[in-house]
């Protein structure tokens, strides 16, 4: 789906923006059916760079929520992640945190600059998740914040007088952390999974992975990915979303292979072999958090970030917020919902 | 030790350690140790590291579904191990289940009642007539496992000790410890040493050393108590740690942590605490403490207005509470004991006609049998 394209311009126009009369593209494009060469050059693969340029203006808005049990690192990984202090970790052991009887819902906003992109980041924390004693329906909430933000966007766009840029705070990706276990998926991160998948995109993660040596790491994932097909539950990259071929051929290696990405994340800093790496010291070694042979931080981050970010944000869109909005302009009789000030709006005649 | 008296004082009973150690030798030694924690924490694992054993061969580990509507299940293993001569039969309790389901809310219920199943017995067999070959089934120590992904004991810890912290020595632990950098290691026992205290909750105390014992042992004594919970990693798996000589350990791509290695877990003071120094003890504070403490509150319980006379706190001596029936026990069972007392009284006065025969015989000889 794509959204006010600027219009092409005369050569006249091009030749002031650009130095060369055929200038290079700046990403690999998909091969074009007609062979522009022939006909003279149009200029139309510079979009990337317009947009590119207006990205950079603008920036954009990226929303990753985090889930699991205490302890399992979350806050670290998502600082690693951003190499920045973006998630407040509430692990220092001098404070006195108690575990919050109920799961609570904790958005915390950054800007990351990086190249000249800015990045507007929200972290969203979900203390409590999986913590007492009955954890029956401890989703819930988080289900809840999910179709909140939704229904926040959908009023936005069906008013008369809408904002040229909806601000968007629904989240793009929400990253659900295994306890390494060794065993198999506990029946909560079953029951939560099989509740979200449909609502929102989900990246299982094992966190801590550095108590599992090779072997058990690899049959660990094999065992999950088992479960959560048995279980019907499609994490992200779902399968039914890939494009084409391509995607699909890409897609398929990381949903088989690499995922759920075996984690450690870490904000201190060692030296080893002369250079200064993110890790953690042990008295038998370093793990060292970027290297591959350790664990996969790596290609959470690549995937995460430097792959899938944008599409992230599309599946998002395309899918499960049209997936919510057509439930709720069904709900509604066929009608956007009237008011901008009530929560649900019935209307009399349907 | 005392300096020996003159011979013509010498009374002897200074050689009574040494019968009781070859009674006990020829005897054997029981055991029933309970491990309990969340799966996952590598509780099966210890447990084979610490008694060289393979014990959970058979265990089939259910899947996430499964154990949704899972409740609770008490399992116990039974292992002979023999070393230097000496026999223990070690009895494993094992609780599969807990903290597995959405609700955990009263889980524990099933592992206190099997706890206090065994006093009942125990208090039984007591009360019975022959009490010649009691089977000691008590849980003698309970390992509880906590995680080392948490900040410390999570709710569910806490009611699970709480639950069970006057029935059953509690000597808690740090599955998994290689998870774990050396700074995050001492913070968490600290935070959790700091719960327990603040919770109330009593854990197995280790005795103090004899004043008499010389100062590193003293010094070994201190740290291995201010250790506790153990941090601890098992491992069956043989690996070659640097090339030199095999060790038990876990081979990670960053280099290999070793059980025994005192500067990567706390394996060793476990093992030398619990299996080497302690088992005595924790069977007498199980017996002298625990087993006590529900034994007077299972016989108050019956000195409720409205009991019979006899039951009265002071005057209950061993003879008298046979005949009352314990409170615990449902009618059937009740009459069942009822029944097999019976038969045992008539086998009784049978060999006691018989014996009363024997002794008119041997009366020339003055002998005495001793009365059963």
């Amino acid at each position: 789906m794509s959204k006010g394209l600027p219009e092409t311009r005369t050569d006249a126009a091009m030749s002031e923006l650009v130095p060369e009369p055929r200038p290079k593209p700046a990403v690999p494009m998909k091969p074009v059916s007609i062979n522009s060469n022939l006909l003279g050059y149009i200029g139309i693969d510079t979009i990337i760079e317009q947009m590119r340029k207006k990205t950079m203006k603008t920036g954009f808005d990226f929303n990753i929520m985090v889930v699991g049990q205490s302890g399992l690192g979350k806050s670290t990984l998502v600082n690693t992640l951003f190499k920045s202090q973006v998630s407040r970790k509430a692990s220092s052991w001098n404070r006195e945190e108690k575990i919050p009887k109920t799961v609570e819902i904790k958005a915390i906003g950054h800007v990351i600059e990086e190249g000249g992109v800015k990045m507007k980041l929200t972290v969203i924390d979900t203390p409590g998740f999986g913590d007492q004693i009955n954890n029956e329906n401890c989703w819930e909430p988080i289900e809840k914040y999910i179709n909140e933000q939704y229904e926040k966007f959908l009023k936005e766009e069906v008013n008369i007088a809408r904002k040229k840029r909806i601000p968007d705070t629904r989240v793009h990706c929400c990253l659900y952390f295994i306890s390494p276990t060794g065993h198999s998926l506990r029946p909560l991160d079953l029951e939560f999974m099989k509740h979200l998948s449909k609502v929102v995109n989900i990246i299982p993660v094992i966190a801590k992975a550095d108590t599992m040596t090779l072997e058990e790491k690899s049959e660990f994932k094999q065992r999950v990915r088992k479960e959560l097909e048995v279980n019907g539950i499609e994490f992200y990259p779902q399968k039914e979303f890939d494009e084409d071929l391509e995607d699909k051929t890409e897609n398929d290696k990381i949903r088989q292979e690499s995922m759920p990405f075996a984690v450690v994340g870490s904000d201190k800093e060692y030296q080893v072999n002369g250079k200064r790496v993110l890790g953690r010291k042990t008295p038998w070694g370093i793990i060292e958090v970027e290297n591959l042979n350790h664990c996969e931080f790596a290609l959470l981050r690549d995937f995460v970030i430097r792959t899938h970010l944008q599409d992230l944000k599309e599946v998002t869109h395309n899918i499960h917020y049209e997936t919510y909005r057509a439930k709720r302009l069904n709900d509604n009789g066929g009608l956007p919902p009237v008011s901008v000030d009530t929560e649900e709006s019935h209307d009399s005649n349907p | 030790t005392a300096s020996r008296a003159m011979d013509k004082e010498y009374v002897g009973f200074a050689a009574l350690p040494n019968q009781l150690h070859r009674k006990s030798v020829k005897k054997g030694f029981d055991f029933t140790l309970m491990v309990a924690g969340e799966s996952g924490l590598g509780k099966s694992t210890l447990i084979n590291s610490l008694f060289l054993t393979n014990l959970y061969e058979d265990r089939q580990l259910p899947e996430a579904s499964a154990r949704l509507t899972q409740t609770l299940t008490i399992e116990r293993r039974g292992v002979e191990i023999e070393e230097g001569g000496i026999k223990v039969k070690l009895t494993l309790v094992d609780t599969p289940g807990f903290g597995d389901s959405l609700d955990c809310s009263d889980c524990w219920l099933p592992v206190v009642h099997f706890i206090e199943e065994q006093f009942e017995q125990y208090l039984r067999d007591e009360s019975g007539l022959n009490r010649k070959n009691i089977q000691d089934s008590r849980v003698h120590c309970c390992l509880y496992f906590i995680s080392p992904f948490g900040r410390g004991l999570r709710p569910l810890d806490v009611a699970f000790l709480r639950a069970v912290h006057q029935k059953v020595n509690i000597i808690p632990v740090i599955g998994k410890a290689d998870a774990l950098m050396p700074n995050e290691t001492q913070a968490l026992k600290q935070k959790i040493r700091d719960q327990l205290k603040e919770e109330e909750i009593n854990i197995y105390q280790f005795p103090d050393c004899d004043s008499d014992e010389d100062e590193d042992f003293k010094r070994q004594d201190a740290e291995m108590k201010e250790s506790i919970p153990f941090a601890v990693v098992g491992s069956c798996e043989v690996v070659r740690a640097g090339g030199i000589r095999p060790v038990r350990g876990r081979r990670y791509s960053w280099g290999t942590v070793e059980v025994e290695n005192p500067h990567h877990c706390d394996f060793l003071n476990l093992r030398r605490m619990l299996v080497q120094t302690h088992l005595q003890d924790l069977k007498e504070v199980t017996h002298d403490l625990l087993y006590e403490g529900y034994r007077a509150r299972c016989l108050q319980s019956l000195a409720r207005p409205g009991a019979r006379d006899r039951a009265s706190r002071s005057k209950l001596s061993r003879q008298s509470a046979t005949e009352i029936p314990l409170p615990m026990l449902p009618l059937a069972e009740t009459e069942k004991l009822i029944r097999e007392k019976d038969e045992e009284l008539r086998r009784m006065q049978e060999m006691l006609e018989k014996m009363q025969a024997q002794m008119q015989q041997s009366q020339a000889q003055g002998e005495q049998s001793d009365a059963l």
